[in-house]
């Protein structure tokens, strides 16, 4: 029996490691492609007018998007209000509590189920929930259809991070003598704190730049927000707005906001990778 | 308010049952006070018996070392003594644990309390996640309300007794998992009797450190074993020849074997004790 020769063996080992390389470069490219493209349109939008003003009708020179930033703060902060609370503790729901418990796998499902949704369809389940009911459009709406969206991201990434706890530090606690909620509240949420940290703002990051649940729900203003209750100016529905508009001003606008989130979502990743980083040192 | 120093109640009730299990143990029966009396301890999990009808005395301030080959059951043993293993809805116990008398398997006993009188310590180190302080002052903070000087107080005593107070005094602050492996079983050593437990239980506790923390912590039990009654589990049999006053061998979830260490070691009465002591089998 004759080995086969081992230059033949070296040249398909060359190609399959250059075509995997090439594979995986694919997904740096477009990134940096998308955040070159980015910077290069969107800075020279970004004035201290893009801060500061109102948009102004087209044409017109001096316009900014001040309301639509607040009010992208003002959607992500309300939702990560409402789903961080009830996302947490079902996280303890189904990594603490009711590991096994029917309850706990249903919610499971749901929870998978729900954070695969196409996010329009949260939109326009809130649409016909609140906006129909109350007659019009309102940050309030917009805020609970992000929350919807953000509310499985951080139940799942809670149970995944109480999960990573070792059992052994459980029951040290435990045979300390500490009752279950203490023991959770104490002891396991502190060593799970920087996992859990990590997927909330992957949640806030996740929600932060979501266009199609806001266009049901809390629409787009060009005015400054006055009331919940009304509809909320934000800078994805404008920069969906914007940019399909025909004039040269707003399309800058549009490129501006679309640096911003961008730039926005980059830093919550690369800060959600530095905490969940430090945890493992 | 203070909780008094460990008293030992029902201490009548005690000595009857000593006498009972005498009658089934035979000669064997130590002749110390027992603190802790396993009767008929059967323990399953889910439909798996680890467990057969263990009757087991541990006496008071003495050491007793549970010795056996890997899965014979000496861990889910001990575990029943605080009933850690009710964490996992699967696994469950029959027969009686008395502890002064007072069967613990019963759903009127205070878990929160009998763990306070049964400490545990377990293979790997488990710090909690704050700083060696606060460590120790937990379970304190738990158990006793005390003002902060008083916690300070006992969270020094504890560590001195514990022989790390030299150690760590000037690195209070410091988080506990940045102590090396043999520190850090120390210091759970000292969260453990902080408490003014009464048992401690110690599930492998040198199994995962090297020979020197071993060494300190071997010491440790003898100092200890003055104040607190100490069940160890382990597998190196040198170890519960150097510690422990007393032996169990179990084997098959079956105890095949309880006499003083001495006898154990040198003159077992079991031809399967005489196997596994010698290294035959294990």
């Amino acid at each position: 029996m004759k080995a086969r020769p081992a230059t033949g063996r070296r040249i398909v080992n060359l190609l399959v490691n250059v075509a995997a390389s090439l594979a995986a470069s694919t997904g740096i490219i477009v990134l940096l492609w998308i955040i070159i493209m980015l910077a290069y349109k969107g800075i020279p939008a970004l004035n201290l007018d893009f801060f500061l003003n109102l948009p102004t009708p087209p044409m017109i020179p001096g316009g900014g998007l001040a309301n639509a930033i607040l009010g992208t703060l003002l959607l992500t902060v309300l939702a990560t209000v409402f789903a961080v609370p009830i996302g947490l503790l079902a996280g303890v729901c189904l990594g603490e509590f009711g590991q096994q418990s029917k309850l706990a796998d249903l919610c499971r499902f749901a929870a998978n189920v729900l954070s695969g949704m196409p996010s329009i369809i949260v939109g326009i389940f809130v649409y016909g929930l609140l906006v129909m009911t109350m007659g019009n459009f309102s940050g309030l709406a917009g805020a609970i259809a992000l929350a919807i969206i953000m509310l499985p991201v951080v139940a799942r990434t809670t149970e995944d991070m109480l999960r990573l706890v070792p059992d052994p530090l459980r029951e040290s606690a435990l045979a300390m003598g500490a009752p279950r909620w203490k023991v959770t509240v104490a002891i396991i949420f502190r060593a799970a704190r920087a996992g859990i940290i990590t997927g909330v703002l992957l949640g806030v990051a996740r929600v932060s730049g979501e266009t199609a649940p806001l266009l049901f729900t809390a629409l787009n203003s060009p005015y400054m927000m006055s009331s919940l209750l009304q509809p909320m100016p934000n800078l994805t529905v404008t920069i969906f707005n914007y940019a399909m508009s025909p004039y040269e001003d707003w399309q800058r606008l549009a490129w501006g906001a679309s640096l911003l989130i961008t730039a926005g979502v980059l830093v919550l990743n690369i800060l959600a990778r530095f905490i969940f980083g430090e945890r493992k040192s | 308010m203070m909780a008094t120093q460990p008293q030992k109640k029902n201490e009548s009730a005690s000595l009857i049952k000593s006498a009972e299990i005498a009658e089934v143990i035979g000669k064997q029966q130590p002749h110390t006070e027992a603190k802790i009396l396993a009767r008929n301890l059967n323990f399953f999990y889910g439909a798996h018996q680890a467990l057969f009808d263990n009757n087991l005395e541990i006496a008071t301030n003495r050491v007793t070392a549970i010795i056996g080959p890997s899965g014979c059951g000496k861990s889910t043993h001990i575990r029943v003594y605080n009933r850690i293993f009710e964490l996992y809805g699967e696994q469950r116990a029959t027969g009686e644990v008395f502890l002064d008398g007072q069967n613990i398997l019963t759903p009127e006993t205070d878990l929160l309390e009998l763990r306070r009188r049964v400490g545990m310590i377990f293979q790997k180190p488990t710090p909690f996640p704050m700083s060696i302080f606060e460590n120790i002052a937990f379970g304190l903070k738990l158990h006793y309300r005390m003002s902060k000087s008083e916690i300070a107080d006992r969270v020094e005593d504890a560590l001195r007794k514990a022989a790390i107070w030299e150690e760590v005094k000037d690195v209070l602050h410091k988080p506990g998992t940045a102590l090396s492996g043999g520190q850090q079983q120390r210091l759970c050593i000292a969260r453990a009797i902080v408490v003014a437990p009464e048992v401690l239980l110690m599930d492998e506790p040198c199994s995962a450190i090297d020979p020197i923390a071993t060494n300190k912590i071997e010491e440790l039990i003898h100092e200890l074993k003055s104040s607190y009654t100490i069940v160890i589990v382990t597998h190196n049999m040198q170890q519960a020849a150097r510690v422990a006053d007393y032996t169990a061998f179990f084997y098959e979830g079956k105890i095949i074997e309880f006499g003083t260490t001495k006898q154990i070691f040198t003159n077992p009465a079991n031809r399967q004790t005489e196997e596994y002591i010698t290294g035959r089998f294990g």
